[in-house]
């Protein structure tokens, strides 16, 4: 896939992902938006995966271990092929299978189930190690929030990936910059992120979450850089194309209404459109 | 009994794990700075590549296990109970119990007789949050021979499973060319008729100890060990309960939340019967030799024989 094919594959998911929150009447659509291009990027031109065959041994891994985002993951797994996107409108209803937090037990293409966060990104360690110890050439990625770093466990796992040695895992935190109760920089503050991470002998990358060039060129040099895991610093616009929606921490966790919901999709049917006349 | 050999069962834990290991590529054993302590410095000796010390962070040390047992290892998370239960009860629930991945929890130094260390290491609520993660078995083994069992019959089985261990070294009461370990199913050790003493982990020895002071003063007591509490063997508890009219629960571990109470729960639904549950009274412990702390929250074979016997009068 190409930045352009990429661009509209994003923005279809955003589609699907304002779709399912909204017929769900509840989610998480801000961090979903934020990371669709990460998500897009990875199912799409980044990892080794058959929606075919959800459980090869010898794909590569995805934890999300900021599971909240599942409507994110949701997304991208149906248009990828895991499941047919129309599933997505039972997202978080009785009997459904799109629990409102990743399930592996139920859900094709869910690698790790997750939702509290701080623990998805020792499950990637987890992996890594796993296929270390199997001499396998699979790779492991997995995506916190930059309000989940406040988790003390996600650096207990980070010590454990440089101490190993894991240069099979990638994690991607998603900084745009939002929590629950607002700005992370004035909740408690978990900058200089890449600092952090550089401190844990983590490869960082800085990098814009929204340029596909820029997610390329980081995810090749994560692959390149031998004897230390990656950490791919992505700065991301919470609520990213919906324009009542972006930097607002107040859509973290809520749902639109149908007026808003009739606002979101004309927001991404233009920037579809204007991708289509490029 | 003056010549009967004594082992720890985190001791028989590294041995049966260093041995499955050999037999098994798959098992990999996980530590979080007490390989000495928890015995898989045993295992490690043999296959250090399949040993991966976490380092003291035992919240990741189960995620780290649950993302070895989704890429198909055997992974035995080990630490001593009050981190494994406790400190990282919610990685356990959410990173193991919630996907049913294949993770074994090898949690040594359970209860009281961790001795000197104190209250804070002295782990006695591990098998009321265990057995309230939904799919979760929890074994607690009563001698050498049962542990060593214990932990290949973990292995075998797919899905989480906690195995509680202890520091003290306790008596070696079954016989190893015999004795056969199956899941979920409670063994009568001594037969009586007048009340049952159902048992579990180093309180089994003592328990039958107590039986034999009963039977000198004219109490002829059943006597049930219970290596598996969850599942329980409803079947042999009910039918004990209906043989003998009166029960008694011994374990090293609160009275809340653990062994009596799993037989109160089935009893009080299948066969209604008065109960006595021994065991922790809902207090912390301390510091002091195990055997006196023992003897001090009334866990020796004499205090027992003297709850009982109260009880049946």
């Amino acid at each position: 896939m190409n930045t352009l094919e990429l661009k509209k594959q994003a923005n279809e998911i955003r589609k699907s992902i304002v779709t399912a929150v909204h017929g769900a009447k509840s989610g998480h659509p801000g961090g979903s938006l934020s990371a669709a291009d990460i998500y897009t990027y990875l199912y799409f031109a980044e990892m080794n995966v058959d929606p075919e065959n959800p459980k090869d041994p010898n794909r590569d891994r995805f934890v999300l271990s900021k599971g909240h985002t599942a409507p994110g993951l949701y997304a991208t797994l149906a248009h990828k092929g895991y499941f047919p996107v129309e599933d997505l409108n039972n997202l978080r209803k009785v009997g459904c299978y799109l629990q409102g937090h990743p399930d592996m037990k139920h859900i094709p293409g869910v690698d790790m189930s997750s939702g509290s966060l701080g623990q998805g990104i020792s499950a990637a360690v987890g992996m890594a190690i796993a296929g270390k110890l199997d001499g396998a050439d699979y790779r492991v990625y997995t995506l916190l929030g930059d309000g989940e770093i406040q988790e003390g466990q996600v650096w207990e796992a980070a010590m454990l990936a440089a101490h190993r040695k894991l240069d099979n895992l990638v994690v991607i935190v998603d900084n745009n910059g939002l929590q629950i109760d607002g700005d992370i920089a004035k909740v408690n503050s978990p900058y200089p992120i890449d600092k952090k991470f550089e401190a844990f002998n983590f490869h960082v990358i800085n990098v814009d979450g929204h340029d596909f060039d820029a997610l390329a060129a980081a995810f090749a040099e994560a692959r390149a850089t031998k004897g230390q895991p990656t950490a791919i610093v992505a700065k991301t616009v919470k609520g990213k194309d919906v324009s009542f929606m972006e930097n607002q921490a107040s859509w973290h966790g809520s749902a639109p209404n149908d007026e808003q919901y009739a606002v979101a999709m004309a927001d991404l049917e233009k920037v579809g459109e204007a991708l289509c006349q490029k | 009994m003056s010549e009967v050999k004594k082992i720890a069962t985190r001791e028989s834990y590294g041995n049966a794990l260093k041995e499955i290991g050999a037999e098994n590529p798959n098992i990999v054993a996980l530590d979080a700075d007490l390989a000495g302590a928890t015995k898989t410095s045993v295992f490690m000796k043999a296959f250090p590549e399949r040993h991966i010390d976490c380092g003291i962070a035992e919240c990741n040390m189960m995620g780290v296990a649950a993302g070895l047992a989704t890429a198909g290892k055997i992974p035995f998370a080990s630490t001593f109970a009050m981190f494994a239960a406790g400190r990282a009860f919610e990685q356990v629930r959410n990173s193991i119990g919630y996907p049913h991945l294949n993770v074994k929890i090898g949690a040594t130094h359970a209860g009281i007789s961790v001795g000197e260390d104190g209250a804070t290491h002295q782990c006695c609520e591990d098998i009321a949050l265990m057995r309230t993660i939904p799919g979760m078995v929890v074994i607690s083994p009563a001698d050498d021979v049962e542990a060593k069992a214990a932990v290949r019959a973990a292995a075998e089985y797919v899905g989480p499973v906690y195995l509680r261990f202890g520091r003290l070294a306790v008596p070696v009461f079954n016989d190893p060319e015999t004795y056969k370990f199956e899941l979920g199913k409670g063994i009568v050790l001594r037969e009586g008729k007048d009340v049952t003493i159902v048992a579990t982990g180093l309180c089994v020895a003592e328990s039958l100890a107590a039986a034999e002071q009963l039977a000198a003063k004219g109490i002829d007591a059943k006597v049930i060990n219970i290596h598996t509490i969850k599942p329980l063997d409803e079947e042999l508890i009910v039918a004990a309960a209906k043989e003998t009219g009166k029960v008694v629960t011994v374990e090293e571990h609160s009275v809340i939340g653990g062994l009596g109470s799993v037989v109160c729960d089935c009893l009080s639904a299948k066969a209604p019967t008065t109960v006595l549950k021994i065991g922790i009274n809902d207090v912390f412990g301390e510091s002091g030799p195990a055997a006196q702390l023992i003897k001090k929250y009334g866990l020796d074979a004499d205090s027992i024989a003297a709850k009982v016997e109260a009880f049946v009068k």
